[in-house]
């Protein structure tokens, strides 16, 4: 019995969200993945994949986890590597965006990673840009190496996506992760449910996939899988909720609540944490936590995108 | 398209090569056998069972994946890329004598890819060539230790090796057409 033909190339010339990709596609990068974290487990961590290509890295929004993670697949894959910080740059002095990344196009990068605080920066520039652009976070809007790294991490635990169970709790509506998240895991086959205070949950979850519950405990009925996202104190301009004790004990992961998921459940976070806030540390710290394994599956599922974006375009 | 080895012949074949093998080198305790992915690791396997009847060592098997080694990647137009597979060394290579295995030998440009691969896992002692048709086109001054078959070939020709654990049987096919 065979299957469809697999897909050997990415079909856009950007990587702007998980909603640009299909399952096919998906499936591409999570296999190129395989290989690359070989690469990572070598004694010498390098290949000549993209040697002679120049990559920036454009974080114009606070970022150590996601930019580490990039430079480090960078470096691996052999190419140039440059970072730019918005705090170092001429956006302080006024400069557009446009004309920032017009300026550093004019030294031939071939690849921009971009993080934006504005929703849809990365297709902005990738309309005006010769560069590829990869997305490393905009605004509310996607995260799409997180949600390839999410997947992936689920895929080596549970070695499959199709049919799981996922849970997904916490700051819904200013998360980028929670989007791209859903987008890739219902592509793929998994059922999504939410859970946040009601303030929290952006309008038209249920039109996005997601099955929305009104606890925590509901949604951590049965899961294969559970995904805690970190409360974004620095987007919240309301208050949406009275306080960070009232949230954890509303809302917090804690060992008791995770009993509630399947025996062999695995817990996520996208990182940075608050402990005692979405997450207990007896948990954040405990055996079923696959947080840091996140981190590590972060540098090769970025080496698979940009491997297969990095082709020529002579 | 004419076959120009069969599946006995491409048997016979292997056990001429492993019977070089040994011959050339009396002491295999420290030697491996790494493949090319991907017909170069059914051969190396083909190889060590060979080997193995022959009275010898186990000769332990690693595959290896040359993508991420090519110097194709930057030329080609945009398009597919070469699907890349992991590679699998479980053995230490630094100090080996290693045996190298592909099916076919044209340009050079995979065995050349390899070696910078292989290099990237430590230090052999030595590496020798093993492929199963040489079929010429030489880009780069690289010679095979071991050659089941030499196939003078035009650059407009294409040589097809199937073997039975991948494509069902056993053959090499010339081709009108690369």
């Amino acid at each position: 019995m065979s299957g469809p033909t697999p897909v050997t190339a990415l079909s856009g010339r950007h990587l702007l969200g998980i909603s640009d990709l299909t399952p096919r596609e998906i499936t591409l990068v999570l296999d190129t993945a395989d290989a690359m974290r070989e690469v990572g487990e070598r004694q010498i961590k390098k290949v000549p994949a993209l040697r002679g290509r120049t990559i920036v890295n454009l974080f114009f929004e606070p970022s150590t986890r996601t930019r580490t993670s990039f430079e480090i697949a960078e470096k691996r894959l052999s190419a140039d590597t440059l970072n730019l910080a918005v705090s170092t740059s001429s956006v302080v002095k006024g400069e557009t965006l446009l004309d920032t990344v017009s300026n550093i196009e004019a030294m031939q990068p071939d690849m921009l990673v971009v993080r934006h605080a504005s929703s849809g920066a990365c297709e902005q520039l990738a309309r005006h840009c010769r560069s590829r652009i990869v997305n490393a976070g905009d605004g509310l809007h996607e995260h799409p190496t997180q949600a390839l790294l999410d997947a992936y991490t689920i895929r080596q635990h549970k070695g499959r996506l199709d049919g799981l169970q996922v849970a997904i709790v916490g700051d819904l509506l200013h998360s980028r992760v929670l989007r791209s998240n859903l987008l890739l895991l219902r592509k793929m086959g998994a059922t999504v449910r939410v859970a946040a205070p009601r303030p929290l949950v952006p309008v038209g979850i249920e039109a996005m996939g997601a099955i929305p519950c009104r606890t925590i405990e509901e949604a951590l009925e049965g899961a294969d899988v559970v995904m805690m996202l970190r409360i974004q104190l620095e987007r919240m301009q309301n208050n949406f909720f009275p306080s960070l004790r009232e949230y954890f004990t509303l809302f917090g992961l804690t060992s008791e609540r995770l009993a509630l998921a399947k025996p062999d459940a695995i817990v996520m976070h996208p990182g940075p944490m608050n402990r005692g806030v979405e997450i207990a540390s007896d948990v954040a710290d405990g055996p079923r936590a696959v947080i840091l394994e996140q981190v590590a599956n972060g540098v090769a599922v970025r080496m698979a995108v940009l491997y297969l974006l990095g082709g020529s375009d002579e | 398209m004419p076959v120009v080895m069969d599946g006995s012949r491409i048997e016979r074949t292997l056990r001429r090569i492993a019977h070089e093998i040994l011959e050339r080198n009396r002491d295999l305790s420290d030697m491996a056998l790494v493949g090319i992915r991907t017909r170069g690791v059914v051969i190396a396997e083909r190889l060590a069972a060979v080997l193995k009847e022959a009275g010898s060592v186990t000769m332990p098997v690693g595959s290896l994946d040359i993508t991420l080694y090519r110097d194709d990647y930057m030329r080609t137009p945009v398009g597919p890329q070469p699907v890349v597979r992991s590679t699998d060394i479980r053995f230490s290579v630094e100090g080996r004598r290693l045996l190298l295995v592909d099916d076919v030998l044209y340009t050079g440009r995979t065995i050349r890819a390899a070696l910078d691969a292989i290099i990237d896992y430590g230090r052999p002692r030595s590496i020798q060539l093993i492929v199963l048709v040489d079929r010429g086109h030489r880009e780069l001054p690289i010679k095979a230790d071991y050659v089941g078959k030499n196939l003078p070939t035009s650059q407009e020709q294409s040589v097809q090796v199937r073997l039975t654990e991948i494509d069902g049987l056993d053959e090499v096919q010339l081709e009108e057409g690369a």
